[in-house]
Protein backbone atom coordinates (compact mmCIF):
# COMPACT_ATOMS: atom_id res chain seq x y z
CA UNK A 1 0.00 0.00 0.00
CA UNK A 2 1.17 3.51 -0.83
CA UNK A 3 0.13 6.33 1.49
CA UNK A 4 0.89 9.94 0.63
CA UNK A 5 0.18 12.37 3.46
CA UNK A 6 0.09 16.09 2.72
CA UNK A 7 3.30 16.05 0.68
CA UNK A 8 5.08 19.20 -0.47
CA UNK A 9 8.11 19.26 -2.73
CA UNK A 10 10.17 22.03 -4.38
CA UNK A 11 13.06 21.69 -6.81
CA UNK A 12 16.32 23.53 -6.22
CA UNK A 13 15.43 26.11 -8.87
CA UNK A 14 12.49 27.14 -6.65
CA UNK A 15 9.72 25.47 -8.67
CA UNK A 16 7.06 24.20 -6.24
CA UNK A 17 6.13 20.88 -7.84
CA UNK A 18 3.86 19.41 -5.16
CA UNK A 19 1.64 21.53 -2.93
CA UNK A 20 -0.07 19.31 -0.40
CA UNK A 21 -0.85 15.97 -2.04
CA UNK A 22 -2.66 13.27 -0.06
CA UNK A 23 -3.80 9.91 -1.41
CA UNK A 24 -3.80 6.18 -0.79
CA UNK A 25 -3.17 3.46 -3.38
CA UNK A 26 -4.10 -0.06 -2.29
CA UNK A 27 -2.35 -3.25 -3.39
CA UNK A 28 -3.58 -4.50 -6.74
CA UNK A 29 -4.99 -1.15 -7.85
CA UNK A 30 -4.46 0.28 -11.33
CA UNK A 31 -4.13 4.04 -11.22
CA UNK A 32 -3.61 6.45 -14.10
CA UNK A 33 -2.15 9.82 -13.18
CA UNK A 34 -3.03 12.46 -15.74
CA UNK A 35 -2.78 16.22 -16.13
CA UNK A 36 -1.04 19.13 -17.76
CA UNK A 37 2.68 19.16 -18.53
CA UNK A 38 4.42 20.35 -15.39
CA UNK A 39 1.49 19.51 -13.09
CA UNK A 40 3.73 17.41 -10.83
CA UNK A 41 2.83 13.90 -12.04
CA UNK A 42 6.38 12.60 -12.46
CA UNK A 43 7.51 14.37 -9.29
CA UNK A 44 4.76 12.59 -7.37
CA UNK A 45 5.58 9.10 -8.62
CA UNK A 46 9.30 9.63 -8.00
CA UNK A 47 8.31 9.81 -4.32
CA UNK A 48 6.96 6.24 -4.49
CA UNK A 49 10.35 4.59 -4.95
CA UNK A 50 12.30 7.12 -2.90
CA UNK A 51 13.97 8.87 -5.86
CA UNK A 52 12.61 12.02 -4.24
CA UNK A 53 11.82 12.55 -0.57
CA UNK A 54 9.12 15.00 0.57
CA UNK A 55 10.15 18.42 1.85
CA UNK A 56 7.07 18.31 4.06
CA UNK A 57 4.60 15.50 4.73
CA UNK A 58 5.14 11.76 4.50
CA UNK A 59 5.18 8.91 1.99
CA UNK A 60 4.65 5.42 3.42
CA UNK A 61 5.24 2.24 1.41
CA UNK A 62 3.62 -0.70 3.18
CA UNK A 63 3.62 1.36 6.34
CA UNK A 64 7.31 2.33 6.21
CA UNK A 65 8.39 5.94 5.70
CA UNK A 66 10.45 6.33 2.48
CA UNK A 67 12.96 8.52 4.33
CA UNK A 68 13.84 5.45 6.43
CA UNK A 69 14.75 3.22 3.46
CA UNK A 70 17.38 3.42 0.70
CA UNK A 71 16.44 3.77 -2.97
CA UNK A 72 18.03 0.36 -3.61
CA UNK A 73 15.76 -1.31 -1.06
CA UNK A 74 12.68 0.54 -2.21
CA UNK A 75 13.25 -0.16 -5.88
CA UNK A 76 13.13 -3.88 -5.29
CA UNK A 77 9.49 -3.39 -4.30
CA UNK A 78 8.66 -0.45 -6.52
CA UNK A 79 9.94 -0.67 -10.11
CA UNK A 80 10.14 2.57 -12.08
CA UNK A 81 10.07 2.55 -15.87
CA UNK A 82 11.19 5.95 -17.14
CA UNK A 83 9.50 8.06 -19.79
CA UNK A 84 12.59 8.14 -21.96
CA UNK A 85 14.14 4.67 -22.23
CA UNK A 86 17.52 6.20 -23.03
CA UNK A 87 17.82 7.47 -19.46
CA UNK A 88 17.71 3.86 -18.36
CA UNK A 89 19.48 1.74 -20.99
CA UNK A 90 23.24 1.34 -21.15
CA UNK A 91 24.14 -2.32 -21.81
CA UNK A 92 25.58 -3.79 -24.98
CA UNK A 93 22.82 -6.31 -25.52
CA UNK A 94 19.17 -6.50 -24.56
CA UNK A 95 19.94 -9.64 -22.57
CA UNK A 96 22.68 -7.89 -20.53
CA UNK A 97 20.35 -4.99 -19.89
CA UNK A 98 17.77 -7.27 -18.30
CA UNK A 99 20.39 -9.29 -16.42
CA UNK A 100 22.01 -6.25 -14.84
CA UNK A 101 19.63 -5.56 -11.96
CA UNK A 102 19.02 -9.27 -11.39
CA UNK A 103 22.76 -9.78 -10.86
CA UNK A 104 22.83 -6.81 -8.51
CA UNK A 105 20.01 -8.26 -6.49
CA UNK A 106 22.11 -11.44 -6.20
CA UNK A 107 19.92 -13.94 -8.05
CA UNK A 108 21.46 -17.22 -9.21
CA UNK A 109 22.48 -17.61 -12.87
CA UNK A 110 19.76 -20.14 -13.53
CA UNK A 111 17.04 -17.89 -12.13
CA UNK A 112 18.41 -14.94 -14.09
CA UNK A 113 18.33 -16.98 -17.30
CA UNK A 114 14.70 -17.99 -16.69
CA UNK A 115 13.59 -14.48 -15.84
CA UNK A 116 15.26 -13.03 -18.94
CA UNK A 117 13.53 -15.55 -21.19
CA UNK A 118 10.21 -14.87 -19.47
CA UNK A 119 10.48 -11.07 -19.73
CA UNK A 120 11.64 -11.14 -23.38
CA UNK A 121 8.78 -13.40 -24.32
CA UNK A 122 6.20 -11.33 -22.46
CA UNK A 123 7.22 -8.14 -24.24
CA UNK A 124 7.73 -9.66 -27.65
CA UNK A 125 11.49 -9.04 -27.68
CA UNK A 126 12.90 -12.56 -27.97
CA UNK A 127 14.30 -11.92 -31.44
CA UNK A 128 16.37 -9.01 -30.09
CA UNK A 129 18.00 -10.91 -27.23
CA UNK A 130 21.55 -10.41 -28.57
CA UNK A 131 20.91 -7.02 -30.19
CA UNK A 132 22.19 -3.69 -28.87
CA UNK A 133 19.28 -1.71 -27.37
CA UNK A 134 20.50 1.30 -29.31
CA UNK A 135 19.89 -0.43 -32.65
CA UNK A 136 16.20 -0.73 -31.82
CA UNK A 137 13.35 1.69 -32.56
CA UNK A 138 12.04 4.08 -29.89
CA UNK A 139 9.04 1.87 -29.18
CA UNK A 140 11.20 -1.25 -28.91
CA UNK A 141 13.71 0.41 -26.56
CA UNK A 142 10.77 1.35 -24.38
CA UNK A 143 9.80 -2.30 -24.13
CA UNK A 144 13.38 -3.29 -23.25
CA UNK A 145 13.30 -0.78 -20.38
CA UNK A 146 10.04 -2.30 -19.17
CA UNK A 147 11.37 -5.86 -19.50
CA UNK A 148 14.46 -5.03 -17.45
CA UNK A 149 12.30 -3.86 -14.54
CA UNK A 150 9.67 -6.58 -14.80
CA UNK A 151 12.36 -9.23 -14.65
CA UNK A 152 12.92 -8.69 -10.93
CA UNK A 153 9.21 -8.89 -10.27
CA UNK A 154 8.53 -5.77 -8.19
CA UNK A 155 5.26 -5.58 -6.28
CA UNK A 156 4.46 -2.14 -7.65
CA UNK A 157 5.18 -0.98 -11.16
CA UNK A 158 5.37 2.69 -12.09
CA UNK A 159 5.11 3.38 -15.80
CA UNK A 160 5.95 6.90 -16.93
CA UNK A 161 4.22 7.47 -20.28
CA UNK A 162 4.19 3.79 -21.28
CA UNK A 163 2.30 4.21 -24.58
CA UNK A 164 4.57 6.79 -26.23
CA UNK A 165 5.86 5.43 -29.54
CA UNK A 166 3.85 2.22 -29.19
CA UNK A 167 1.64 1.15 -32.06
CA UNK A 168 -1.92 -0.06 -31.73
CA UNK A 169 -1.01 -3.69 -31.33
CA UNK A 170 1.69 -3.03 -28.73
CA UNK A 171 -0.73 -0.85 -26.77
CA UNK A 172 -3.27 -3.63 -26.79
CA UNK A 173 -0.56 -5.98 -25.51
CA UNK A 174 0.39 -3.48 -22.83
CA UNK A 175 -3.24 -3.31 -21.76
CA UNK A 176 -3.49 -7.09 -21.54
CA UNK A 177 -0.19 -7.18 -19.70
CA UNK A 178 -1.45 -4.68 -17.11
CA UNK A 179 -4.63 -6.70 -16.64
CA UNK A 180 -2.54 -9.83 -16.15
CA UNK A 181 -0.35 -8.07 -13.57
CA UNK A 182 -3.47 -7.05 -11.70
CA UNK A 183 -4.64 -10.64 -11.38
CA UNK A 184 -1.35 -11.21 -9.54
CA UNK A 185 -2.23 -8.40 -7.11
CA UNK A 186 0.44 -6.10 -8.54
CA UNK A 187 -0.10 -2.40 -8.19
CA UNK A 188 0.22 -0.52 -11.48
CA UNK A 189 0.66 3.24 -11.58
CA UNK A 190 0.83 4.86 -15.00
CA UNK A 191 1.59 8.50 -15.70
CA UNK A 192 0.03 9.15 -19.08
CA UNK A 193 -1.43 11.65 -21.52
CA UNK A 194 -3.01 8.91 -23.58
CA UNK A 195 -6.74 9.41 -22.96
CA UNK A 196 -7.82 6.75 -25.44
CA UNK A 197 -5.59 4.18 -23.74
CA UNK A 198 -6.99 5.14 -20.33
CA UNK A 199 -10.53 4.93 -21.73
CA UNK A 200 -9.84 1.38 -22.91
CA UNK A 201 -8.41 0.28 -19.54
CA UNK A 202 -10.89 2.12 -17.29
CA UNK A 203 -8.62 2.47 -14.25
CA UNK A 204 -8.88 4.83 -11.28
CA UNK A 205 -7.81 8.26 -12.54
CA UNK A 206 -6.01 10.93 -10.53
CA UNK A 207 -6.06 14.33 -12.23
CA UNK A 208 -3.33 16.77 -11.29
CA UNK A 209 -3.00 20.47 -11.81
CA UNK A 210 -0.32 22.81 -10.48
CA UNK A 211 1.03 20.43 -7.86
CA UNK A 212 -2.34 19.29 -6.53
CA UNK A 213 -4.74 16.42 -7.11
CA UNK A 214 -7.95 17.99 -8.43
CA UNK A 215 -10.00 14.85 -9.10
CA UNK A 216 -9.87 11.20 -8.13
CA UNK A 217 -12.26 8.53 -9.38
CA UNK A 218 -13.01 5.82 -11.92
CA UNK A 219 -12.16 6.72 -15.55
CA UNK A 220 -15.79 6.49 -16.75
CA UNK A 221 -16.66 9.33 -14.36
CA UNK A 222 -13.54 11.52 -14.66
CA UNK A 223 -13.09 11.24 -18.44
CA UNK A 224 -16.70 12.25 -19.08
CA UNK A 225 -16.53 15.46 -17.02
CA UNK A 226 -15.46 18.13 -19.52
CA UNK A 227 -15.08 20.91 -16.95
CA UNK A 228 -12.64 19.10 -14.71
CA UNK A 229 -10.76 17.73 -17.76
CA UNK A 230 -10.24 21.20 -19.20
CA UNK A 231 -8.69 22.30 -15.91
CA UNK A 232 -6.21 19.45 -16.27
CA UNK A 233 -5.53 20.24 -19.95
CA UNK A 234 -7.11 17.00 -21.11
CA UNK A 235 -9.44 16.41 -24.04
CA UNK A 236 -12.19 13.82 -23.41
CA UNK A 237 -11.84 10.52 -25.31
CA UNK A 238 -13.66 10.46 -28.67
CA UNK A 239 -16.58 8.34 -27.50
CA UNK A 240 -17.20 10.67 -24.53
CA UNK A 241 -16.98 13.67 -26.89
CA UNK A 242 -19.61 12.19 -29.18
CA UNK A 243 -22.03 11.69 -26.28
CA UNK A 244 -21.29 15.16 -24.91
CA UNK A 245 -22.22 16.63 -28.28
CA UNK A 246 -25.60 14.89 -28.31
CA UNK A 247 -27.34 16.63 -25.43
CA UNK A 248 -31.15 16.90 -25.81
CA UNK A 249 -31.24 13.11 -26.05
CA UNK A 250 -31.09 12.33 -22.37
CA UNK A 251 -28.28 9.92 -23.09
CA UNK A 252 -26.20 8.48 -20.33
CA UNK A 253 -23.04 10.55 -20.21
CA UNK A 254 -20.54 8.23 -18.58
CA UNK A 255 -19.76 6.29 -21.76
CA UNK A 256 -16.16 5.89 -22.90
CA UNK A 257 -16.24 2.40 -24.41
CA UNK A 258 -16.90 2.06 -28.15
CA UNK A 259 -18.90 -1.19 -27.88
CA UNK A 260 -21.11 0.12 -25.11
CA UNK A 261 -21.65 3.30 -27.13
CA UNK A 262 -22.63 1.22 -30.17
CA UNK A 263 -25.16 -0.82 -28.14
CA UNK A 264 -26.84 2.29 -26.74
CA UNK A 265 -27.00 4.08 -30.08
CA UNK A 266 -28.25 1.00 -31.89
CA UNK A 267 -31.04 0.71 -29.38
CA UNK A 268 -32.13 4.31 -29.75
CA UNK A 269 -31.85 4.38 -33.53
CA UNK A 270 -33.71 1.12 -34.02
CA UNK A 271 -36.56 2.20 -31.72
CA UNK A 272 -36.92 5.42 -33.67
CA UNK A 273 -36.71 3.59 -36.95
CA UNK A 274 -39.74 1.50 -36.15
CA UNK B 1 2.36 18.86 -58.47
CA UNK B 2 4.25 16.28 -56.45
CA UNK B 3 6.74 17.81 -54.00
CA UNK B 4 7.96 14.41 -52.78
CA UNK B 5 8.12 11.48 -55.13
CA UNK B 6 9.79 8.13 -54.61
CA UNK B 7 10.08 5.37 -57.12
CA UNK B 8 10.84 1.82 -56.03
CA UNK B 9 12.85 3.17 -53.09
CA UNK B 10 14.64 0.62 -50.89
CA UNK B 11 17.14 1.12 -48.12
CA UNK B 12 19.24 -1.05 -45.81
CA UNK B 13 21.02 0.40 -42.75
CA UNK B 14 24.76 -0.34 -42.53
CA UNK B 15 25.30 -3.72 -40.92
CA UNK B 16 21.63 -4.68 -41.18
CA UNK B 17 20.64 -7.81 -43.08
CA UNK B 18 17.11 -6.73 -43.91
CA UNK B 19 15.81 -3.78 -45.88
CA UNK B 20 14.10 -1.20 -43.66
CA UNK B 21 12.04 0.03 -46.57
CA UNK B 22 11.57 -1.91 -49.77
CA UNK B 23 10.13 -0.88 -53.10
CA UNK B 24 8.36 2.22 -51.82
CA UNK B 25 6.70 4.30 -54.53
CA UNK B 26 4.73 7.24 -53.17
CA UNK B 27 3.72 10.70 -54.31
CA UNK B 28 3.02 13.58 -51.94
CA UNK B 29 1.46 16.64 -53.54
CA UNK B 30 2.48 20.19 -52.73
CA UNK B 31 0.32 21.62 -49.92
CA UNK B 32 -0.99 18.25 -48.77
CA UNK B 33 -1.25 17.14 -45.15
CA UNK B 34 -0.07 13.53 -45.25
CA UNK B 35 -0.13 11.04 -42.40
CA UNK B 36 2.23 8.07 -42.44
CA UNK B 37 1.37 5.30 -40.00
CA UNK B 38 1.82 1.59 -39.37
CA UNK B 39 3.13 -0.81 -36.73
CA UNK B 40 6.42 -0.19 -34.89
CA UNK B 41 9.41 -0.95 -37.09
CA UNK B 42 7.39 -0.64 -40.32
CA UNK B 43 9.82 1.88 -41.81
CA UNK B 44 8.01 5.16 -41.06
CA UNK B 45 10.96 6.87 -39.43
CA UNK B 46 13.33 5.53 -42.08
CA UNK B 47 11.34 7.02 -44.93
CA UNK B 48 11.26 10.40 -43.13
CA UNK B 49 15.04 10.31 -42.93
CA UNK B 50 15.12 9.95 -46.73
CA UNK B 51 13.04 13.12 -47.17
CA UNK B 52 15.81 15.43 -45.94
CA UNK B 53 18.78 13.35 -47.04
CA UNK B 54 19.83 12.02 -43.63
CA UNK B 55 19.52 8.80 -45.58
CA UNK B 56 21.77 8.14 -47.45
CA UNK B 57 24.21 11.00 -46.64
CA UNK B 58 24.43 10.65 -42.84
CA UNK B 59 23.35 7.05 -42.20
CA UNK B 60 25.03 5.71 -45.35
CA UNK B 61 23.93 2.10 -45.93
CA UNK B 62 22.49 0.99 -49.26
CA UNK B 63 19.81 2.93 -51.09
CA UNK B 64 18.30 1.92 -54.42
CA UNK B 65 15.49 3.40 -56.49
CA UNK B 66 14.90 7.14 -56.66
CA UNK B 67 13.61 9.94 -54.49
CA UNK B 68 13.00 13.53 -55.52
CA UNK B 69 12.16 16.17 -52.91
CA UNK B 70 11.35 19.77 -53.87
CA UNK B 71 12.64 19.12 -57.40
CA UNK B 72 15.97 17.85 -56.08
CA UNK B 73 17.38 14.36 -56.30
CA UNK B 74 18.12 13.45 -52.69
CA UNK B 75 21.07 11.26 -53.64
CA UNK B 76 22.76 14.16 -55.46
CA UNK B 77 22.07 16.99 -52.97
CA UNK B 78 23.74 17.41 -49.59
CA UNK B 79 21.71 17.58 -46.36
CA UNK B 80 22.30 21.32 -45.89
CA UNK B 81 20.84 22.02 -49.33
CA UNK B 82 17.78 19.84 -48.65
CA UNK B 83 17.41 21.36 -45.17
CA UNK B 84 16.42 24.68 -46.75
CA UNK B 85 13.30 22.99 -48.08
CA UNK B 86 12.58 20.24 -45.57
CA UNK B 87 12.33 20.72 -41.80
CA UNK B 88 12.36 17.58 -39.69
CA UNK B 89 11.05 17.32 -36.12
CA UNK B 90 12.34 14.17 -34.46
CA UNK B 91 10.54 11.75 -32.19
CA UNK B 92 12.84 12.48 -29.27
CA UNK B 93 13.43 16.23 -28.87
CA UNK B 94 16.55 15.77 -26.75
CA UNK B 95 18.35 14.58 -29.88
CA UNK B 96 17.67 17.85 -31.59
CA UNK B 97 18.34 20.54 -28.98
CA UNK B 98 21.80 21.70 -27.99
CA UNK B 99 21.98 25.52 -27.62
CA UNK B 100 22.24 27.39 -24.31
CA UNK B 101 18.87 29.04 -24.64
CA UNK B 102 15.59 28.26 -26.34
CA UNK B 103 15.78 31.28 -28.64
CA UNK B 104 19.33 30.44 -29.72
CA UNK B 105 18.17 26.95 -30.61
CA UNK B 106 15.30 28.35 -32.62
CA UNK B 107 17.59 30.90 -34.33
CA UNK B 108 20.34 28.41 -35.16
CA UNK B 109 19.11 27.31 -38.57
CA UNK B 110 18.44 30.87 -39.72
CA UNK B 111 21.88 32.04 -38.58
CA UNK B 112 23.44 29.26 -40.60
CA UNK B 113 21.63 30.41 -43.70
CA UNK B 114 22.97 33.96 -43.17
CA UNK B 115 19.57 35.57 -42.71
CA UNK B 116 19.82 39.26 -41.61
CA UNK B 117 19.65 39.81 -37.85
CA UNK B 118 16.39 41.75 -37.79
CA UNK B 119 14.66 39.12 -39.87
CA UNK B 120 15.96 36.37 -37.58
CA UNK B 121 14.50 38.19 -34.55
CA UNK B 122 11.10 38.48 -36.25
CA UNK B 123 10.99 34.89 -37.42
CA UNK B 124 12.19 33.51 -34.09
CA UNK B 125 9.58 35.48 -32.13
CA UNK B 126 6.87 34.41 -34.55
CA UNK B 127 7.81 30.73 -34.20
CA UNK B 128 8.16 30.93 -30.40
CA UNK B 129 4.69 32.45 -30.11
CA UNK B 130 3.11 29.91 -32.45
CA UNK B 131 4.59 27.05 -30.47
CA UNK B 132 3.45 28.67 -27.22
CA UNK B 133 6.92 28.98 -25.66
CA UNK B 134 7.68 32.70 -25.98
CA UNK B 135 7.95 32.96 -22.18
CA UNK B 136 10.57 30.22 -22.13
CA UNK B 137 12.86 31.88 -24.69
CA UNK B 138 15.73 32.54 -22.30
CA UNK B 139 15.64 29.15 -20.55
CA UNK B 140 18.19 26.41 -21.34
CA UNK B 141 16.40 23.71 -23.38
CA UNK B 142 17.87 20.81 -21.40
CA UNK B 143 16.16 22.09 -18.22
CA UNK B 144 12.72 21.95 -19.82
CA UNK B 145 10.19 19.12 -19.60
CA UNK B 146 9.82 16.67 -22.48
CA UNK B 147 6.68 18.44 -23.66
CA UNK B 148 8.32 21.86 -23.60
CA UNK B 149 11.34 20.50 -25.48
CA UNK B 150 9.02 19.15 -28.13
CA UNK B 151 7.63 22.65 -28.60
CA UNK B 152 11.16 24.04 -28.95
CA UNK B 153 11.97 21.46 -31.63
CA UNK B 154 8.78 22.39 -33.47
CA UNK B 155 9.53 26.15 -33.18
CA UNK B 156 13.07 25.58 -34.56
CA UNK B 157 11.61 24.05 -37.68
CA UNK B 158 8.76 26.57 -38.02
CA UNK B 159 11.23 29.49 -37.87
CA UNK B 160 12.86 28.27 -41.08
CA UNK B 161 9.49 28.33 -42.87
CA UNK B 162 10.45 25.40 -45.05
CA UNK B 163 8.26 24.24 -47.95
CA UNK B 164 7.92 20.84 -46.30
CA UNK B 165 7.66 20.01 -42.60
CA UNK B 166 8.17 16.39 -41.57
CA UNK B 167 7.12 15.56 -38.01
CA UNK B 168 7.84 12.20 -36.39
CA UNK B 169 5.40 11.80 -33.45
CA UNK B 170 5.92 15.46 -32.59
CA UNK B 171 3.57 15.73 -29.62
CA UNK B 172 3.98 12.40 -27.82
CA UNK B 173 5.19 14.07 -24.62
CA UNK B 174 2.54 16.80 -24.62
CA UNK B 175 -0.69 16.78 -22.64
CA UNK B 176 -3.76 16.24 -24.87
CA UNK B 177 -4.90 19.86 -24.96
CA UNK B 178 -1.41 21.14 -25.83
CA UNK B 179 -1.06 18.41 -28.47
CA UNK B 180 -4.36 19.44 -29.99
CA UNK B 181 -3.25 23.09 -30.12
CA UNK B 182 0.03 22.15 -31.81
CA UNK B 183 -1.76 20.07 -34.45
CA UNK B 184 -4.13 22.98 -35.05
CA UNK B 185 -1.18 25.35 -35.53
CA UNK B 186 0.39 22.91 -37.98
CA UNK B 187 -2.91 22.58 -39.85
CA UNK B 188 -3.19 26.37 -40.09
CA UNK B 189 0.35 26.69 -41.46
CA UNK B 190 -0.54 24.01 -43.95
CA UNK B 191 -3.76 25.78 -45.00
CA UNK B 192 -2.63 29.40 -44.86
CA UNK B 193 0.96 29.21 -46.02
CA UNK B 194 0.63 26.12 -48.18
CA UNK B 195 3.39 24.29 -46.32
CA UNK B 196 3.39 20.59 -47.14
CA UNK B 197 3.09 18.55 -43.95
CA UNK B 198 4.16 14.94 -43.48
CA UNK B 199 3.20 13.59 -40.08
CA UNK B 200 4.21 10.24 -38.63
CA UNK B 201 1.77 9.17 -35.93
CA UNK B 202 0.25 6.14 -34.22
CA UNK B 203 -2.53 8.09 -32.60
CA UNK B 204 -5.09 8.47 -35.36
CA UNK B 205 -7.74 9.55 -32.84
CA UNK B 206 -5.87 12.83 -32.51
CA UNK B 207 -4.71 13.35 -36.06
CA UNK B 208 -6.85 11.66 -38.71
CA UNK B 209 -9.19 14.64 -39.02
CA UNK B 210 -6.39 16.96 -40.19
CA UNK B 211 -5.21 14.79 -43.05
CA UNK B 212 -5.77 14.85 -46.81
CA UNK B 213 -3.75 11.72 -47.51
CA UNK B 214 -2.87 8.60 -45.51
CA UNK B 215 -0.07 6.14 -46.17
CA UNK B 216 -0.03 2.91 -44.14
CA UNK B 217 3.19 0.93 -44.06
CA UNK B 218 4.04 -2.55 -42.83
CA UNK B 219 7.36 -4.40 -42.95
CA UNK B 220 9.00 -1.66 -44.99
CA UNK B 221 6.32 -1.68 -47.68
CA UNK B 222 3.39 0.59 -48.46
CA UNK B 223 0.20 -1.36 -47.77
CA UNK B 224 -2.42 1.35 -48.29
CA UNK B 225 -2.13 4.80 -49.82
CA UNK B 226 -4.95 7.25 -50.51
CA UNK B 227 -7.91 9.22 -49.17
CA UNK B 228 -8.26 8.94 -45.35
CA UNK B 229 -12.01 8.28 -45.45
CA UNK B 230 -11.59 5.34 -47.78
CA UNK B 231 -8.46 3.96 -46.17
CA UNK B 232 -9.73 4.01 -42.61
CA UNK B 233 -12.95 2.21 -43.37
CA UNK B 234 -11.19 -0.55 -45.27
CA UNK B 235 -10.81 -3.95 -43.68
CA UNK B 236 -7.11 -3.90 -44.57
CA UNK B 237 -6.48 -0.98 -42.21
CA UNK B 238 -7.68 -3.18 -39.37
CA UNK B 239 -5.61 -6.11 -40.51
CA UNK B 240 -2.44 -4.04 -40.59
CA UNK B 241 -3.10 -3.29 -36.92
CA UNK B 242 -3.68 0.43 -37.26
CA UNK B 243 -5.67 1.94 -34.41
CA UNK B 244 -8.45 3.60 -36.37
CA UNK B 245 -10.14 6.55 -34.60
CA UNK B 246 -12.87 5.55 -32.13
CA UNK B 247 -15.41 7.64 -34.03
CA UNK B 248 -14.61 5.68 -37.21
CA UNK B 249 -14.77 2.42 -35.26
CA UNK B 250 -18.20 3.30 -33.84
CA UNK B 251 -19.49 4.10 -37.35
CA UNK B 252 -18.22 0.73 -38.58
CA UNK B 253 -19.84 -1.23 -35.74
CA UNK B 254 -23.19 0.45 -36.37
CA UNK B 255 -22.88 -0.16 -40.10
CA UNK B 256 -22.18 -3.80 -39.41
CA UNK B 257 -25.39 -3.89 -37.35
CA UNK B 258 -27.30 -2.53 -40.33
CA UNK B 259 -27.34 1.16 -39.34
CA UNK B 260 -25.90 3.28 -42.13
CA UNK B 261 -25.16 6.85 -41.08
CA UNK B 262 -24.45 8.85 -44.24
CA UNK B 263 -21.93 7.90 -46.89
CA UNK B 264 -18.84 9.65 -45.58
CA UNK B 265 -16.93 7.82 -42.87
CA UNK B 266 -16.30 10.11 -39.86
CA UNK B 267 -12.70 10.64 -38.77
CA UNK B 268 -13.46 12.73 -35.67
CA UNK B 269 -15.99 12.90 -32.85
CA UNK B 270 -17.42 16.13 -34.35
CA UNK B 271 -18.14 14.38 -37.66
CA UNK B 272 -19.67 11.37 -35.91
CA UNK B 273 -21.85 13.55 -33.65
CA UNK B 274 -23.09 15.39 -36.75
CA UNK B 275 -24.05 12.12 -38.44
CA UNK B 276 -25.85 10.93 -35.33
CA UNK B 277 -27.76 14.19 -34.91
CA UNK B 278 -28.85 13.96 -38.53
CA UNK B 279 -29.97 10.33 -38.09
CA UNK B 280 -31.88 11.16 -34.90
CA UNK B 281 -33.58 14.13 -36.53
CA UNK B 282 -34.79 12.23 -39.58
CA UNK B 283 -35.92 9.02 -37.86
Amino acid sequence: MIEVKDVYFSYQNGVEALKGVSLTIKDGEFVAIMGQNGAGKTTLVKHFNGLLKPAKGQVLIDGVDTTKRSIAELSKDVGFVFQNPDSQLFSETVEDEIAFALKNFGYETEVIEKRITWALNLLNLTQYRKTSPFMLSGGERKRVALASILAWDPKTLILDEPTIGQDYEQKEKLRQFIMQMRTQQKTIIAVTHDVEFVAECNPRVLLMREGKVIADGIATRILTDPEILTQASIVPPQIAQIFLELPGLNLQKDIIDVYEAARILQNILEKRGR
Amino acid sequence: MAIIETHNLSYTYPGATKQSISGVSIKIEQGEFTLITGPSGCGKTTICRCFNGLIPHFYQGEMTGSIIVADKKVSENPIHELAKHVGLVFQNPENQLFALSVEKDVAFGLENLGVPRKEIREKVDWALKLAGIYELRERPPHELSGGQQQRVAIASVLAMQPRIIVLDEPTSFLDPLSAKKIFEVIRELNRNLGITVVLVEHRLDLTAKYTDHIIIMENGKVMLDGDPHQILQSEEARLVGVGIPKATHLYRILKHEGIQLGDTVPLSSEDMAKLLKEALRTR
